[in-house]
């Protein structure tokens, strides 16, 4: 095995087989990533020079104004478009690798519309006639998380028919998502009004109206079910074996598979929680990393992971540049680029 | 086809008609105010100024008529769209020609002083034809062409695509928002005579064309092949039958915003009770398609009262079951 590096930790419960080609690629979009953070920070209605934003993040100079723009107007919104991309790259990577087609990822199947709708239900139950929330907003992800888990459970019993096939299940998904879509405009009518225009941005996926102590409860969640995602990366590659082989080489199918996607539901639920329904970039994210490092889960999903970052910071810095001074959300720019990718994907597929 | 057929699908003809009178009628009566059939009936023979008089004349009686030309229009082009692509979830609402409308009209009222309700119509045909043109050369291309499957996903892509142009405009436009918001989820309340009437004339060229060539649809319907072998000129007609969809589906999201579901639900109905004739099979769907919509609009305004939901939220309820019932069926039985 030259060019691979395994690394164990505990009695073997944790291994990596980890590729150096995947390291060098991951340093470098580390690199990258960093570039656009430093540059997107620079750029918006005030341009701060790049150089200055370095010395203030690192050093904390810089004028009053400086500061006060970069940390409490462009930090929490970056932080966010970092997380939310990681989060829903890879929410996408582990719900391929477990349906086993390139076409799954959590807007295609429901799962996002369905995080949507309970987000909304959620609002509507607890809001005043202030329009503030009744409880913490620490609750939010998990309203959206136990959304995200019914639709896919509903989505995926629904495309039940002697086994699911990838084309049925999307069908379906495509089916639900309305459904959701209905339940979303239902709650939408008999909230507040100001709720409309909220949810109108939120469904669109923007991380505009993103704060710090968003961030603070975004951050560990989506950290630690990330890292819970890595080190289940060895399961996802014996699942995307298929059924029958992954039992034969002794894994727990059912009980991984449902421990995967469990995973999976609580990324894309904290990640439409904070930023809504940022489309396609759990579509996106993991097949731009398996073009980078191939299929083997262990690589693809941190590869996914910072690509997915990139992807939705770029997308919000655009969206806050470029049209000054309207501010476009992140989602529109995600939908313009992965329609069309996703259309791609579509051409190359084989009829079933 | 013997005599005794006919008369049996006219007499299913005329079973249609009556009921779409009634719900006309129960459409005038049932609501947030209480009316009366004799209240409707003296409206319209000796009108005194009453507030339900006036109620019934400019906010009932146009709903009503709105909700049967929509819903008519909806359920024959989604007919004519699942002959065309042998696709049994084809409708306008799936394969995007909904959401380009909307994308189109969103951006006209955003960027451009309209008024003239007329433009406002052309511009939502503009924006049908875009993406159905869009779906339907993406759908084709690739090995083996345009199988249901690939055009169904192709759909919902474009789809996407346009909802997400759409909601960016509306979320840096925000003065725009309210008055198009409750339109954008499909709604028919407190559409005036007006928006009926501008689109009405194009709206009764697409059901006199969808009568036109029906005959000749039922020869396509058994395949391109045999349909050109018997001499018929396919290209043209699947041109003229995409251009009777364009008017039907984007003259109706010009009314009513995108309604969904009714163009898939009521073809599959429609064949079952009448058959696949399409001589029969447009016209019925067109009254079935109506008697839906003015159903899912009188159920709109029971369902959250004192405030309505759009209708367009009515017909995703009851019509998601049913795609998802067709979906699950699976297209080989078409």
């Amino acid at each position: 095995m030259k060019g691979y590096q395994s690394v164990r930790l505990g009695k073997d419960q944790v291994s990596l087989l980890l590729d150096k080609n995947t390291i060098v690629k991951l340093v470098i979009l580390i690199i990258f990533t960093f570039g656009i953070f430093i540059v997107s920070a620079s750029l918006g209605d005030l341009r701060i020079h790049p150089l200055t934003v370095v010395n203030l993040l690192f050093w904390g100079s810089g004028t009053e104004l400086e500061q006060l723009v970069i940390y409490q107007f462009r930090l929490p919104r970056i932080f966010a478009s970092m997380l939310v991309g990681m989060g829903l790259a890879v929410a996408g990577g582990i719900l391929q690798g477990i349906i086993r087609n390139h076409l799954a990822a959590p807007d295609t199947i429901g799962i996002t519309a369905g995080a949507g709708m309970s987000v909304m239900i959620f609002l509507w139950l607890f809001s005043d006639e202030n329009y503030s929330l009744m409880v913490s907003i620490k609750w939010l992800p998990v309203a959206a998380f136990i959304g995200a888990l019914l639709v896919a459970i509903f989505v995926y019993f629904l495309s039940w028919k002697d086994g699911v096939t990838p084309v049925r299940l999307i069908l379906i998904g495509i089916g639900v998502s309305a459904l959701m879509q209905a339940g979303t405009t239902i709650f939408m009518v008999l909230g507040p009004v100001y709720m409309a225009s909220q949810a109108n941005i939120w469904i669109t996926g923007s991380v505009n109206s993103v704060t710090w102590s968003d961030v603070r409860v975004l951050l560990p969640v989506t950290i630690v079910l990330l890292m819970i995602a890595f080190i289940s990366a060895r399961n996802v590659n014996v699942q995307s074996l298929g059924e029958d082989i992954a039992t034969g080489v002794g894994s727990r199918v059912q009980r991984q598979r449902f421990i995967l996607l469990l995973i999976s539901t609580g990324l894309v639920g904290t990640a439409v929680a904070f930023a809504g329904g940022i489309g396609f970039v759990g579509l996106m994210a993991p097949h731009i990393a398996r073009k980078l490092v191939g299929s083997s889960f262990g690589s693809l999903l941190p590869v996914a992971a910072l690509v997915g970052a990139i992807l939705v910071m770029l997308a919000d810095l655009m969206g806050r540049t470029l049209f000054l001074p309207s501010v476009v959300p992140a989602g529109v720019f995600t939908a313009t680029l992965g329609a069309p990718y996703f259309i791609y994907l579509l051409m190359k597929t084989k009829n079933s | 086809m013997n005599g005794i057929f006919e008369w049996k699908n006219l007499g299913k003809v005329a079973v249609a008609i009556v009921f779409l009178a009634l719900f006309i009628g129960m459409s005038i009566i049932l609501g947030y105010t209480d009316t009366s059939i004799q209240l409707a009936y003296e409206a319209f023979t000796s009108f005194d100024g009453r507030n339900e008089h006036l109620i019934i004349q400019s906010v009932r009686l146009p709903r009503a008529l709105i909700a049967a030309c929509v819903g008519a229009s909806l359920a024959i082009a989604g007919v004519y769209m699942q002959t065309l692509t042998k696709n049994p979830l084809a409708s306008p609402g799936i394969l995007g020609i909904n959401a380009g409308a909307s994308f189109a009209v969103v951006f006209v009222l955003s960027f451009f002083e309209v008024s003239s309700l007329n433009i406002f119509t052309w511009v939502a045909f503009l924006g049908a034809a875009i993406a159905a043109i869009v779906v339907y050369f993406v759908g084709g291309v690739g090995r083996k062409g345009l199988t249901p499957m690939k055009i169904t996903l192709a759909g919902a892509a474009v789809t996407a695509l346009f909802s997400s142009f759409t909601q960016g405009i509306l979320v840096t436009n925000e003065a725009a928002l309210d008055e198009v918001l409750f339109w954008l989820s499909g709604s028919i309340q407190g559409r005036k005579l007006e928006y009926l009437t501008s689109v009405f004339p194009y709206l009764l060229v697409g059901w006199t064309m969808a009568l036109v060539v029906a005959p000749m649809m039922n020869v396509v319907a058994m395949g391109d092949d045999i349909a050109k072998g018997l001499g018929l000129k396919v290209g043209l007609l699947k041109l003229t039958v995409g251009m009777i969809v364009i008017l039907l589906a984007g003259g109706s999201v010009a009314i009513a915003g995108p309604i969904g579901f009714i163009g898939i639900v009521i073809p599959h109905i429609a064949r079952r009770l009448i058959g696949n004739d399409h001589r029969w099979l447009i016209p019925f769907a067109g009254l079935l398609g109506g008697v839906l919509l003015l159903a899912a609009d009188i159920g709109a305004r029971y369902i959250v009262m004192p405030q309505e939901i759009p209708v367009g939220v009515m017909t995703a309820l009851f019509g998601t079951p049913y795609f998802i019932y067709i979906a699950r069926k699976g297209f080989n039985k078409g």
